[in-house]
């Protein structure tokens, strides 16, 4: 219990120490907000006007001051005020997440059921075609760039085919007076493809990894005891040693967070997926410094609580390490 | 001579484990593979742009986005009437280089922070492994998109973006490689002949992680290429130089009518990263046998 509460302030303060990081960061970087803001604007007492701006947002105080402010704010929960979308940075963000969260989510989901499904099949018969095909699988996964996928994908089940949409998350002829059950399925058919693309990296490398501990859990004794008991294939395979073989993917799950939210700005630039992604890149393009510090915390900190609940999910999973505790 | 008598010292001993070891990597078929695939992407990035030197921003004299059974060698145009293929050559060396950059920066930082840890335990490492895990929560693309952004896209910002990015999981990999090997007779052989910590280091540990490195390296920069792929599609390449992703990113708009402009780039990005990966792969069954098929 000490080593969770130890586990859960770490995790606070690395949290801050990312705040400050990337405060400092953009602070350095040449140009603010404001020279984004009125680019050209004002003519000569351009510099003048620029200077009332950051007097108004407080960009005239000192480094120190203006990062305490901005932690301060950060801790009660108000992540500021976006100039250039006129609204507080929280409003801008909120219709975001749920998008990204749906496409994250369902790429794992897709990328692990049938990962570890695959790889469960391979390992059974370590020689086979199948088998060694599975390798050769892996590697084509990882070597496809994100993006290029996608953009195949839409060619050849979007145009080519006209399978699937290829853009957005609804339908926008979809009536407004559509019920849910059908916004939902027109969402579900707009999630297919960018989960496709999203899912096929880590699809590809679950699929290894599971093969490869299954391999390791399918040679050891009480797999072999559990077989001499009399026991069908089906309850060894599923109950003894799948059980025991997930434990490394539940490992790279909460520390492979980060990159499934990066592969998510190339598939929704794509996709025309209205996420955290595609916000990012475009606060990013007009230096909405507030945004793009708010999207960074945000993402850094689910990595960090992806890893928190991994390791407690861990301990749960293997009562042994429960037990060694550190 | 070597082959005349047993080895009678170590580095005899070594070189004989490094042929075994290249004799292994030729035996295996997917690692050959890589490795005849990397020399076709080296002749098309760096002997191909000798022969035609065209200019590649130059109007190709066709129609724009002609299909790619036009244009003679250079598959169809662009469109701004441009040769795709002439683009994709002369792209080759700028993604292979940034790669290339960032794969020795990550390598040199990886391996310094995982000597120093694993080496001098204790406090040095868990203040080094906070460092590591700070950097690793990063989000990747985002932070290293932020970075090139913010201070202009140029050949060193991305190759130091993706370098902040990249280097954790290699200080991990030579931290508990030194952890390994620092107990080992050899070092305690060493020591007690009075070697310095640095020489034990640098002369004595290193040089026997240095087969780990390289495995790393060239999986490092396989994901280093799909790194500045993901960044220039976005727009965040040199615009001078046009790399493979940059190239997919300005194709995007018009890939209903010019599959080929997509296609291309994108084709030379995989094919390299997996034939670094084949490589990567081959490097590291030969160097640890037990671990194939894993």
């Amino acid at each position: 219990m000490k080593a969770i509460a130890v586990k859960i302030f770490e995790s606070f303060l690395l949290i801050l120490a990312v705040i400050v990081f990337n405060f400092v960061l953009i602070y350095l970087a040449p140009g603010d907000v404001v020279d984004a803001l009125s680019g050209g604007a004002f003519g000569d007492g351009r510099e003048e006007i620029n200077q009332l701006i950051r007097e108004q947002m407080g960009l005239d105080q000192p480094f120190h001051v203006q990062l305490i402010t901005y932690i301060g704010n950060v801790l009660t929960g108000d992540f500021g005020f976006s100039p250039i979308g006129n609204r507080p940075v929280i409003e801008m963000i909120a219709p975001r997440i749920f998008p990204t969260l749906l496409l994250a989510l369902c790429a794992l989901a897709f990328a692990v059921i049938i990962g570890v499904t695959i790889g469960s099949i391979a390992a059974r018969r370590p020689t086979s075609f199948f088998s060694g095909g599975l390798t050769v699988f892996a590697l084509i996964g990882f070597a496809m760039p994100v993006f290029w996928t996608g953009i195949l994908l839409v060619l050849v089940f979007g145009v080519w085919l006209d399978w699937l949409p290829v853009s957005g998350m609804n339908n926008l002829r979809l009536s407004s007076s559509a019920g849910f059950v059908e916004r939902a399925l027109d969402t579900a058919r707009h999630l297919v493809l960018p989960t496709i693309s999203l899912g096929v990296i880590f699809l590809a490398s679950y699929a290894r990894l599971s093969r490869a501990s299954m391999l390791e859990v399918l040679q050891s004794d009480y797999i072999r005891t559990a077989r001499a008991k009399g026991l069908s294939e089906g309850p060894v395979m599923i109950k003894h040693a799948l059980r025991n073989a997930v434990i490394p993917i539940i490992t790279v799950l909460g520390m492979e967070f980060g990159v499934l939210l990066s592969g998510a700005i190339l598939v929704e630039t794509v996709f025309n997926w209205p996420g955290l992604g595609r916000l990012a890149f475009e606060a990013v393009l007009t230096r909405d410094t507030n945004v793009l510090l708010a999207i960074l915390t945000m993402v850094s900190a689910t990595v960090i609580l992806a890893n928190l609940v991994t390791d407690i999910a861990y301990r749960l999973v293997d009562p042994r390490i429960r037990i060694g505790d550190v | 001579m070597a082959t005349a008598h047993p080895p009678s010292s170590a580095l005899e001993a070594t070189s004989a484990e490094r042929y075994q070891g290249l004799r292994m990597f030729m035996a295996n078929k997917a690692a050959l593979f890589g490795a005849v695939l990397m020399a076709i992407i080296l002749f098309v990035s760096y002997i191909l742009p000798a022969i035609f030197t065209d200019d590649k921003f130059a109007y190709a004299g066709k129609r724009h986005l002609a299909p790619f059974s036009e244009n003679g060698p250079f598959f169809g145009t662009d469109y701004l009437g441009r040769g795709v293929g002439l683009i994709v050559m002369h792209g080759g060396s700028t993604t292979l280089e940034v790669a290339g950059f960032a794969a020795l920066l990550i390598v040199t930082v990886g391996a310094v922070v995982g000597a120093l840890a694993g080496f001098y335990g204790g406090i040095v490492d868990r203040a080094l492994m906070k460092v590591t895990e700070f950097f690793q929560v990063l989000p990747g693309l985002l932070f290293a998109l932020v970075v090139v952004a913010l201070f202009g896209a140029s050949t060193i910002t991305i190759v130091l973006a993706i370098g902040i990015i990249s280097w954790p999981p290699v200080a991990r990999q030579t931290r508990s490689e030194f952890l390994r090997q620092k107990n080992l007779e050899y070092v305690k052989a060493a020591r007690s002949i009075g070697a310095s910590n640095a020489r034990i280091i640098l002369r004595t540990i290193l040089p026997n992680t240095l087969p780990v490195l390289i495995v790393q390296a060239t999986l490092t920069m396989g994901a280093a290429i799909l790194f500045e792929a993901g960044l220039a599609f976005l727009g965040l390449g040199d615009p001078e130089s046009l790399s493979w992703g940059y190239y997919v990113g300005l194709n995007r708009q018009y890939f209903l009518v010019n599959w080929w402009g997509v296609t291309f780039p994108g084709f030379m990005v995989f094919i390299t990263v997996l034939s670094l990966s084949l490589i990567g792969d081959g490097i590291q069954d030969a160097i640890n046998p037990k671990l194939r098929g894993r």
